[in-house]
């Protein structure tokens, strides 16, 4: 004597249609939490593929050097002996400032000026479009010259010729020598809404009276742990420990990969919450069920309903509920992940795992938030739920 | 094949203990056709869940087919339930939601036999309490009698050994009360058992064997 799950589900399906106001409002809970799942994992993980995708783009044999401590500095003699150490091909101050941009009428504010030597441009693979490169001669004089990124020119020029132009930046004058071609924006910035200056042009106006940044190519990709390794004994030795940080690919991968994780982490927990609330109101309503439908498990008992039958009839019930909620919050959340990829122009969907991830959960949810209903109710006595009135 | 000896129940609720049946035997035949009668109060109602294991007694003995009801286990009191007994209830007691066919069917399902005999099983009980017309309809489209003739059906699906009802005409007019008394005499008449409460003496008059409860006590026996 046992009951077969298809006529339990029938049954279930039937007294959950019964009621559909009450079941579709109970669903809500659930469908609002998957939703958020959804969309929120997938966001983080749009994030984080989106940031991968750009520290890939910088090139495997390139190293960041950074001062930590402000009370030390690169000296013109130390960048000297930095780019002469074994493996070091090219090295460029990278000087980061934000400044307002001003071509006649044509105004930009807040855009990240760049402060280089002559390397820059080749170990960050930028190629001009027409004009020259900054040279040695700029640096050397602190020459007003500026490169313009793609996008800085268009949105100041136009369709016209910017060269030898002349624009301030904050206010001081300087002459457009080249156009970079368009680049892909990378994890450091817009690679168009840039400019780049001699960097000790930039120290002067700016007043920053020391490199505390520079990047570094490497002669060979290959052996680029071995380079770093060569930096780090020569930091060492004239700094000190602790008073510099070095990046390579890798390891800013794993640091932002790290960060994008914790975040995805976070969102997506904060969704489960509310998958968690949309539970409790299952449970809520489950319980309620119960105790309208005591004279109905009585006389299924009276019938020969064994206790399990009842339990699977509510838990089955429950996780109806929770199961096609998630359903709808999954199709509900790939629907948004398109509205915003589309209108924000980020690449999110929801991967396999999450959908099925999720789904699973709301199960789970409807599952757990029903088991302690679905056993009241099968453990009530036969003549007990018969005189319930 | 139904054997009480001794059996008791009591109620405690709370500080007080009530009870209500205060040590009753009686001996139900293969094919008798029993009826308990008494005031109101007087455990009927009490006795007759207990010989339908749905309470259990506080003290005494069940034999049911020779075995002692207290050996079994919860899910061989289901199967009891589902296979050995039919329980006709005052207050007709059908799942609002299911229609008639569907009510009628319930036993089967939880018995586990499949749908195809299912459906003949249910159609031939619904037919021999004459609503195999009505099978489709809810019991809030049946009238009272009819509603409890789906419940006869329902109690008969299973082929049990002994009907149990309680009052099963107590909610119903004289004439519907009659048509659902000529379906278990004519039950009856073909072998099946027969246990029915009643406060009707017309009810009791018909019946094959007779007893009546006082204050928990048999306090008369007939055997016609
Ligand atoms: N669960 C219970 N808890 C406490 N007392 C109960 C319980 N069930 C029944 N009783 C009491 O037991 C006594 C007998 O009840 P029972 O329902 O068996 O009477 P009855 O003979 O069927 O009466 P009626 O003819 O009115 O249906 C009553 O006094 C009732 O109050
Ligand atoms: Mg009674």
């Amino acid at each position: 004597m046992n009951m077969s799950l298809k006529n339990t589900l029938k049954m279930s399906i039937k007294s959950i249609l019964s009621n559909k106001m009450r079941t579709f409002l109970t669903m809500l809970g659930i469908i609002i939490g998957v939703f958020s799942v959804i969309v929120m994992v997938s966001m983080g993980q749009g994030a984080t593929a989106s940031v991968t995708q750009s520290i890939e783009g910088m090139g495997s044999n390139l190293l960041n050097i950074t001062l930590t401590d402000r009370t030390i500095r690169f000296s013109n003699d130390n960048l000297n002996e930095l780019s002469m150490l074994e493996g070091v091909q090219l090295m460029s101050p990278n000087i980061n400032w934000v400044a307002p941009v001003k071509y006649g009428l044509n105004n930009e504010a807040g855009i990240s000026v760049v402060g280089v030597n002559e390397n820059y441009m080749a170990i960050n693979g930028h190629t001009i479009k027409t004009g020259r490169l900054i040279n040695p001669l700029d640096i050397e004089n602190r020459n007003k010259v500026v490169l313009l990124g793609s996008g800085v020119s268009e949105n100041l020029f136009g369709r016209f010729n910017p060269i030898d132009e002349s624009i301030s930046l904050s206010g001081i004058k300087y002459t457009v020598v080249g156009v970079l071609d368009e680049k892909e924006s990378t994890l450091f910035g817009d690679n168009n809404n840039m400019v780049l200056i001699p960097y000790t042009t930039g120290m002067r106006q700016f007043r920053t009276n020391s490199v505390t940044s520079i990047t570094v190519q490497g002669a060979d990709a290959a052996l680029i742990d071995k380079t770093q390794s060569n930096i780090e004994s020569y930091l060492l030795n004239i700094y000190g420990t602790d008073s510099y940080r070095i990046f390579n690919q890798e390891q800013l991968l794993s640091t932002l990969n790290e960060i994008t994780g914790v975040l995805t982490l976070l969102l997506g927990g904060i969704a489960g919450i509310s998958l968690l609330v949309g539970g409790i109101g299952i449970m809520n309503i489950m319980l309620v069920t119960v105790s309208e439908r005591t004279r109905e498990i009585g006389v299924r008992k009276a019938i020969g309903a064994r206790r399990s039958n009842i339990l699977f009839q509510f838990l089955i019930e429950s996780s109806v509920i929770s199961g096609i909620g998630g359903i709808i919050g999954i199709m509900l959340g790939m629907l948004a992940n398109r509205i915003i990829s589309t209108a924000f122009e980020i690449p999110i969907s929801a991967s396999v795992q999450v959908v099925l991830i999720a789904f699973l959960f709301s199960l789970f949810v409807g599952v757990f938030f029903g088991m302690y209903p679905a056993n009241k109710a099968s453990k009530l006595k036969p003549v007990d739920a018969l005189r319930y009135e | 094949m139904i054997r009480l000896d001794n059996v008791t129940k009591v109620y405690i609720m709370g500080e007080i203990e009530l009870t209500v049946l205060k040590g009753i035997s009686i001996d139900v035949r293969e094919g008798d056709f029993y009826s308990i009668i008494g005031p109101s109060g007087s455990g009927k109602s009490t006795l007759m869940n207990i010989l339908g294991c749905l309470d259990v007694p506080t003290s005494g003995e069940y034999y049911l087919d020779g075995k002692e009801i207290s050996t079994y286990n919860e899910n061989d009191l289901a199967r009891i339930r589902n296979e050995k007994i039919g329980f006709i209830f005052q207050k007709f007691n059908l799942l609002p939601r299911l229609d008639a066919f569907e009510n009628v069917e319930l036993p089967l399902i939880y018995r586990g036999v499949k749908s195809k005999r299912r459906k003949e099983e249910t159609e031939i009980a619904l037919d021999s309490v004459g609503l195999y017309d009505r099978m489709h309809h809810k019991p809030n489209e049946l009238s009272g009698g009819q509603q409890q003739r789906v419940a006869i059906a329902r109690a008969l699906v299973g082929n049990p050994s002994v009907l149990l009802a309680d009052e099963p005409t107590g909610n119903l007019d004289t004439k519907s009360g009659n048509e659902v008394l000529d379906i278990l005499e004519s039950l009856n008449r073909k072998g099946r058992t027969i246990i029915v409460i009643t406060h009707d003496f017309e009810v009791a008059d018909r019946s094959k064997t007779e007893i009546t409860l006082r204050d928990g006590i048999i306090v008369n026996r007939k055997v016609k």
